[in-house]
């Protein structure tokens, strides 16, 4: 207890040297580490399928449509405990798809810091989507159409008109897709368990610290990562937001 | 020749029928209110709208033809397509915008780079964004962009609509240099009868989905049946004209038409240029005698050809001057009181003042001479200001 009065202080106080090193423990470092990395990967892994099926979504229609839309935006409003479960069920060890995973390719995710992934990438996923899919609904049909006049196949339209003109929206949806996944709790602890190191994010290591007796210090300084990582992920996608509305002529 | 005959029909209940074909030099202008399908038929033939049957071939290449299965993808058309919006890339610089077309020409190219900047004289825009521009600058880039495609035709649609009259004259003669310079077939849509007798030689007159008149422009502008698409006021004859004299001191000019002369206020173009004069059928005034003792200065002899009733108290007399036709609106009461009749021989008096060189005078296109025709350096130019010639 008086030691982590002491960091407190610390922090208040302004040390200088090894200020952020010294702010907090190895073990809550770990947790921030991990949280930052889930939390890219499960973005950078997600976007290319979220673009897809924004453009599904917004561009095309086919039987089942309604559902599909559904389909894709049920992890926002299921509880986040079921989508971990479900994810466990079928992702899991004897899960339907995860046996497989394991005896063909060797992939394990219970228990993994690849299982935390997946778990991000699932509930942040139609946050993401929608963000990309309202950005592709803002372009102007007839700005493809006239790609197309002057001699551009639909690929090329898509990579050398929509795709640039989306990537406001595609910024934002990363941006915010990588704040939810930072603060993603109920599907990872029931996916992939509550693992030192491999899964234990900020949102787990707070509630494992709420847990010990002279864990409230932890708790608070983790809330005060949280927060700055949350902050300034908004303000990064407000600045990024404004430069490329200027780089792409709609300032 | 561009061979245009298809049939769209759309659930809300317009239906388009459309058959004509345009030569493969100079410009078709497809004339009408808005409604009429003007814009849907160069959507046909773009490629973005699909026609419910019939067929639409450029030259040698079909690009669609129901019967057979044929629906060419647009990018494959090659048609040069200038929006009424523009419709330049945001991201992309002016430059990068012409460079988009031209990177993805197939075959030979017939214009260059330096030369579409020249002609369209947007040098100094390159390095700007297109939100920067102003209409008229947007217009002439996003022409460029159509050009450096390398097209086999150009599909215009009512490319000046958006913009201001003083812009508009701003535009014209580089469309006029276009016309001129490249050759190049284009299907120009415009409801503006001052733009289409300004630029096109051959007209399609539409309404409500259906063709009214279709041919060289002077008959079909000429024609009583398309006072539904030109209103009562624009109605009038087209005279393809040349400059045959200058009279300074009266501030008049004579121009010479096939069967006779017209005097008119003075014409700012040279000796020899050719002209295109309309004279509006209300301006027409006839009499059974040669007059004498009265202001108007020009008298034409001619018989009448027919008289049809039209709506109103008017009627439509139509002279015949030599080998040219020429239509006045009088009242029906008026006819009965001299009693015309087909036959007749009568005079034709047009006030020079009526003809007035704002709204009447347009350099006629078939004629113009290469060189000629480019915009004037004082970039004044003597195009549809507002119609204020009535005297």
């Amino acid at each position: 207890m008086n030691v982590e009065r002491s960091r407190l202080s610390g922090f208040a106080g302004g040390r200088n040297d090894e200020f952020a090193m010294d702010m907090l423990t190895p073990e809550e470092w770990t947790a921030v580490q991990l949280s930052l990395r889930v939390a890219f990967w499960a973005t950078f892994w997600s976007l290319p399928f979220a673009v897809l099926v924004a453009w599904l979504l917004a561009r095309t229609s086919f039987p089942g449509k309604g559902l599909f839309d559904g389909i894709v935006y049920l992890p926002l409003v299921l509880p986040k405990v079921v989508v971990g479960y479900l994810l466990l069920v079928t992702l899991g060890a004897r899960g339907y798809l995860g046996q497989y995973l394991d005896a063909w390719f060797g992939i394990r995710l219970i228990f993994t810091t690849a299982g935390a992934t997946v778990a991000a990438a699932v509930v942040s996923f139609p946050l993401t989507v929608n963000a990309i899919r309202l950005s592709l609904e803002a372009v102007d049909r007839g700005l493809e159409m006239a790609a197309r006049t002057l001699g551009a196949s639909r690929l090329d339209v898509f990579f050398s008109v929509t795709l640039p003109l989306m990537l406001p929206g595609i910024l934002s949806g990363a941006l915010l897709a990588i704040a939810s996944a930072l603060g993603e709790f109920g599907a990872t602890i029931t996916f992939v368990s509550n693992v030192e190191g491999q899964t234990r994010t900020i949102p787990l290591a707070i509630y494992s610290a709420t847990h010990m007796p002279d864990g409230d210090a932890m708790a608070l300084r983790l809330t005060v990562v949280s927060i700055v990582l949350a902050l300034s992920a908004l303000l990064l996608a407000n600045l990024a937001d404004r430069r490329i509305r200027t780089m792409i002529g709609r300032a | 020749m561009i061979g245009v005959d298809i049939r769209i029909d759309r659930p809300g209940g317009f239906s388009l029928r459309a058959a004509f074909a345009a030569p493969d030099v100079g410009v078709t202008a497809l004339f009408g209110r808005s409604g009429a399908g003007k814009t849907t038929i160069i959507q046909a033939v773009a490629g973005v709208v699909r026609p419910d049957a019939g067929r639409i071939a450029v030259g040698e290449t079909v690009f669609f033809d129901r019967d057979r299965g044929i629906d060419l993808p647009i990018e494959a058309r090659r048609v040069g397509y200038v929006f009424q919006d523009a419709r330049l890339f945001p991201h992309l610089s002016v430059e990068r915008n012409l460079r988009y077309g031209e990177r993805r020409a197939r075959g030979v190219p017939f214009i260059a780079f330096d030369a579409v900047v020249e002609m369209l004289g947007i040098r100094h825009l390159l390095a700007r964004r297109p939100h920067t521009l102003s209409g008229g600058e947007r217009q002439r880039v996003a022409i460029g962009r159509a050009l450096l495609a390398q097209p086999r035709l150009l599909l215009m649609d009512e490319p000046l609509a958006a913009l201001d009259e003083q812009r508009k004259s701003e535009i014209l003669p580089y469309l006029e240099r276009l016309r001129d310079e490249t050759r190049l077939p284009i299907l120009y849509v415009s409801h503006s009868v001052d733009e289409v007798l300004r630029l096109s030689d051959t007209v399609v007159a539409l309404a409500q989905g259906r063709m009214i008149a279709a041919g060289p422009v002077a008959g079909v502008m000429s024609q009583p049946s398309i006072l539904p698409v030109v209103g009562r006021f624009d109605l009038g004859t087209i005279f393809d004209c040349t400059v045959a004299r200058h009279d300074p001191a009266y501030e008049l000019s004579t121009l010479r038409f096939a069967d006779g002369e017209l005097r008119v206020p003075l014409v700012d173009q040279p000796l020899g240029a050719p002209v295109r004069a309309r004279i509006r059928s209300r301006d027409v005034a006839l009499a059974l005698a040669r007059p004498t003792d009265v202001s108007v200065t020009n008298l034409l002899a001619g018989t009448v050809k027919s008289i049809v009733r039209m709506e109103g108290p008017y009627s439509d007399v139509e002279l015949v001057v030599g080998g040219s036709s020429l239509h006045a609106t009088v009242t029906a009461e008026s006819v009965e009181r001299l009693a015309l009749a087909p036959g007749m021989a009568l005079w034709a008096m047009i006030k020079a003042v009526a003809v007035d060189s704002r709204s009447t005078l347009f350099s006629a296109p078939d004629a113009a001479a290469p060189g000629q025709g480019g915009p004037p350096a004082d970039g004044s130019t003597q195009v549809a200001a507002p119609h204020q010639s009535r005297s």
